[in-house]
């Protein structure tokens, strides 16, 4: 007997372990695996599976819980491919495990070097695959690839210095035959980039800087004849997405250094705050589109670009991204071109008033001491939204009725130390300066420093459809399926599912820890499993048998 | 020589013998000064400019939760704490005299409040002031209002002043007072201890500790404000400072 469901789950690996690009690119087709970090190229999370509705999700239960070693915050979507899922492990342990029982086939340790100078913690977010071997961008800057068979390294390249401040947490993403990833690091005064290498042997095929040099378009917005442009910033940590038709690849980049002193670099500052479209075999910049020009917050355009065809022909081709920013501003743009279609606030903004025609903030700077609308985390920071093809509804994991006081100071580079140029505040003195990095198992506070929310977002007329609120802030990733349910969770380690249609509660469990991935679906043997990270662990439901 | 003395003053700080201002002096101003720089440049993002930035772990209370004295700072800094953010920095000698030099005069350096004399501070908490009718020190007294026990460690001298000089409004969100009415038409006053969306964890005024489904509750108010007395005219300035050095003398027991 056990021998027999041993074999059944041998054998669909032996014929389906290569993930082909072709197959990347058609992930629709098996909503079963979670091929990418997103799900599929076009990044909206959004799963075609539909053996868990909305009258059974009350029927969830545990079925089985992936206890990392690591303590650092578990950040990373695992894969899941013919019933294997592939996860990291904070900082850089890559883990094969049996997606139905959680049991480990093989883990792969990478021991990060300790001049790496991570700003916020050595998080990872996850693996890309192709064919059989699988990638993953480390803390200390270097690509790894990993044979997903049996866990060993087949190659490593240094992607850049992690003694300069350079650093990798993101998830690679995988187009055509190369891995392509980005450097984090904006807070060290780095000179940001995004690179791909040949999937078979690591060497390096491209690298765009997101600072133009001299002599190249953009360069200029790095006004008067400083070096302000070499230490920049406009870091890159968060997987971007592709669009085969148009054959381009979209990247979100992070905020200009020193963060919250725009004064050291005057110019719009390109291509920080941004988002930029490349041609995927050249790295060659297609279009880009400027969201925060000169920024003053530390507003990072690091959100995931979704894809998503609203239908919106009248005022472009059809072809859309919906990108809710850190800055407080939901916008819709033409992604043939990078032009905006148009944009407004989804949550309380104050450091502008409106954007113009071609999606310019109109900046309505506060006076010094003065409270910043979104605060310096963000009105949404990296959390991945959520595009459902079937409600038409954009979903985002938001902080509300949050912001900070920004004290801007003078700050000389030096390699290596941290290149801030001031200090955030909190708005009420004396009072706790959060919410921070991490959440806490106590909240008697953020009722007054920020509230959570999810908001569904109606792209083709900027309406708000229904908001779901929640005491504590969060930063949860959102799912939504076929069957209208959407999964999130947030700081206070409630696991939920909405009615994505009218947000409405449908189950929740307590999960104990901070929700910091985002919850996936996949399925093993006809049986549907939504997988989500809390504290240390991995908790993966399904439907009673 | 001069590290091991910081060492041993730091220790009698950590028990609890010694005032706050005890410090003040024991540092190079130069020192302090540079530390604060390398303050804004390697800790800020994490700690924020009060120090107060993770819960529990305040930098200016002068009591560390992973170290007595200035020699295990000096180790946190190099090594980091394990299975936490705080990280590991490759600091050179005088970066770290700097560090630890700032760390240990943060409050002073940011908060520039005066302290007065500890032990008529703690005559005046339990006689004129009559604080011990509400709250709680060492073991001693109601559990209704916030426990003082450890609140030089958690609060700033500048916060501590101003919770003495504006009770009515410098609540800070983690005191605030809330109204409960059950379904059963009972009405609660609480001490808020926790909250999520879905529940509330409160401490009530007969001191037990309730746990309430928000959406089992005909009311549920957050106060901003408590009733409490004014010493606008009880203490004199000095007796205020006087109050102040007790406040902070209170690190808990550690
Ligand atoms: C990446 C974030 C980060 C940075 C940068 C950082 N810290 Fe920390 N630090 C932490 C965290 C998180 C803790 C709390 C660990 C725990 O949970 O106990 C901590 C704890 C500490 C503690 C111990 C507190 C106690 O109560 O024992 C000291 C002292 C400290 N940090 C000093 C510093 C100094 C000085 C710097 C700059 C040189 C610094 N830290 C930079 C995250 C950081
Ligand atoms: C009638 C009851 C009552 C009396 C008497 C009283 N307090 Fe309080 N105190 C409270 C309550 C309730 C709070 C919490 C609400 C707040 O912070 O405003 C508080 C808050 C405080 C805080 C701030 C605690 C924190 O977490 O920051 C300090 C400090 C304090 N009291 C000191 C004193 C001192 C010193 C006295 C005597 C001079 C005193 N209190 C007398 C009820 C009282």
């Amino acid at each position: 007997m056990a021998r027999i469901a041993l074999l059944l789950l041998l054998t669909p690996f032996g014929l389906h372990a290569q993930v082909s690009f072709e197959r990347l690119l058609n992930a629709d087709d098996e909503p079963h695996n979670w091929l990418t970090y997103s799900g599929t190229y076009a990044s909206t999370r959004y799963s075609l599976l539909d053996r868990i509705t909305p009258a059974n999700v009350g029927e969830l239960e545990l079925k089985w819980v992936f206890q990392a070693q690591s303590l650092e915050k578990f950040e990373s979507t695992p894969l899941v491919v013919d019933g294997i899922m592939y996860l990291t492990e904070a900082p850089n342990t890559a883990v094969a495990l049996d997606a139905a029982r959680g049991r480990v086939f093989w883990d792969y340790r990478h021991n990060p070097s300790n001049l790496s100078r991570p700003c916020c913690g050595r998080v990872n977010r996850g693996l890309a695959m192709l064919g059989d071997t699988l990638f993953m961008a480390t803390i200390d800057a270097q690509l790894v690839a990993i044979d997903a068979v049996n866990g060993q390294p087949v190659w490593r390249t240094a992607v850049a210095d992690p003694g300069a401040g350079y650093a990798m947490t993101l998830a690679p993403l995988v187009v055509k035959d190369k891995v392509i990833v980005g450097v984090a690091g904006g807070e060290f005064g780095i000179r940001g980039f995004v690179s791909a290498y040949d999937a078979e042997t690591g060497e390096e095929a491209w690298k765009f800087y997101t600072i133009p040099g001299p002599g190249e378009p953009g360069h200029e917005t790095w006004e008067g004849d400083t070096d302000a442009w070499q230490h920049g910033g406009a870091s890159v940590w968060l997987t971007g997405s592709y669009d085969p038709d148009l054959d381009q690849t979209y990247w979100g980049i992070g905020n200009p250094g020193p963060d919250w002193n725009p004064a050291q670099r005057p110019g719009d500052n390109l291509y920080s705050d941004a988002v930029v479209a490349l041609d995927p075999d050249t790295g060659e910049l297609q279009w880009y589109f400027q969201f925060t020009p000169n920024d003053d917050y530390d507003y990072d355009a690091v959100q995931i670009p979704v894809l998503a065809d609203i239908g919106l022909e009248t005022f472009s081709s059809g072809r859309q991204m919906l990108w809710a920013n850190r800055n407080g501003f939901f916008y819709v743009l033409d992604r043939t071109n990078g032009e905006f279609v148009r944009g407004e606030p989804f949550t309380e903004v104050n450091w502008a008033s409106g954007l113009s025609e071609s999606g310019r903030p109109i900046e309505t700077p506060q006076p010094p001491g003065e409270t910043t609308y979104p605060g310096v985390q963000g009105a949404t920071n990296w959390y991945s939204p959520s595009y459902s093809p079937r409600t038409g509804l954009f979903y985002v994991p938001a902080w509300e009725n949050y912001g900070s006081v920004f004290w801007p100071e003078e700050q000389e580079y030096q390699e290596g130390l941290r290149f801030l140029g001031g200090i955030p505040g909190t708005p009420i003195p004396g009072g706790p300066n959060v919410p921070s990095l991490r959440g806490d198992r106590i909240n008697n506070w953020t009722e007054a420093v920020g509230t959570g929310a999810v908001i569904a977002l109606d792209p083709v007329t900027g309406e708000h459809r229904w908001k779901y609120e929640m005491t504590d802030v969060t930063t949860s990733g959102i799912l939504t399926t076929a069957t209208d349910l959407l999964f999130t969770g947030g700081r206070e380690g409630y696991f939920h599912a909405l009615d994505a249609v009218t947000g409405d509660l449908l189950w929740r469990t307590n999960l104990g820890g901070d929700i910091a991935n985002g919850p996936i679906s996949y399925a093993v043997d006809g049986r549907q499993y939504v997988a989500v990270a809390a504290g240390n662990g991995l908790f993966v439901f399904g439907l009673r048998d | 020589m001069r590290r091991l003395l910081f060492g041993v003053l730091a220790s009698l700080f950590a028990g609890g013998q010694l005032m706050a201002q005890a410090h003040v002096g024991q540092y190079e101003q130069a020192d302090i000064a540079y530390g604060s720089t390398l303050y804004a440049t390697y800790c800020v993002v994490c700690h924020g400019e009060s120090g107060d930035l993770f819960p529990g772990v305040n930098l200016r209370s002068g009591v560390f939760r992973h170290a007595a004295s200035d020699r295990d700072l000096r180790g946190i800094l190099l090594d980091g704490i394990p299975g936490t953010t705080m990280v590991a920095g490759a600091y050179e000698d005088a970066e770290l005299v700097a560090l630890i030099a700032y760390l240990r005069n943060m409050d002073t350096e940011i908060g520039g409040v005066a302290l007065g004399d500890a032990t008529s501070g703690q005559a005046l908490f339990a006689g004129k002031g009559d604080c011990g009718s509400c709250h709680r020190v060492a073991g001693q007294g109601p559990r209704f209002a916030p426990d003082l026990s450890d609140i030089g460690a958690i609060r700033s001298a500048s916060v501590l002043s101003r919770a003495l000089e504006d009770p009515h409004g410098s609540t800070l969100p983690m005191n605030r007072a809330v109204r409960v009415v059950t379904a059963e038409g009972t009405v609660i006053n609480g001490r808020r201890l926790n909250e999520d969306t879905y529940s509330v964890q409160l401490i009530a005024e007969d001191e037990r500790l309730l746990s309430l489904d928000k959406r089992d509750l005909r009311e549920y108010t957050i106060l901003t404000a408590w009733d409490l007395p004014s010493y606008d005219d009880v203490f004199s300035e000095e007796e205020v400072t006087d109050l102040l050095a007790y406040l902070r003398s209170l690190k808990g027991m550690n």
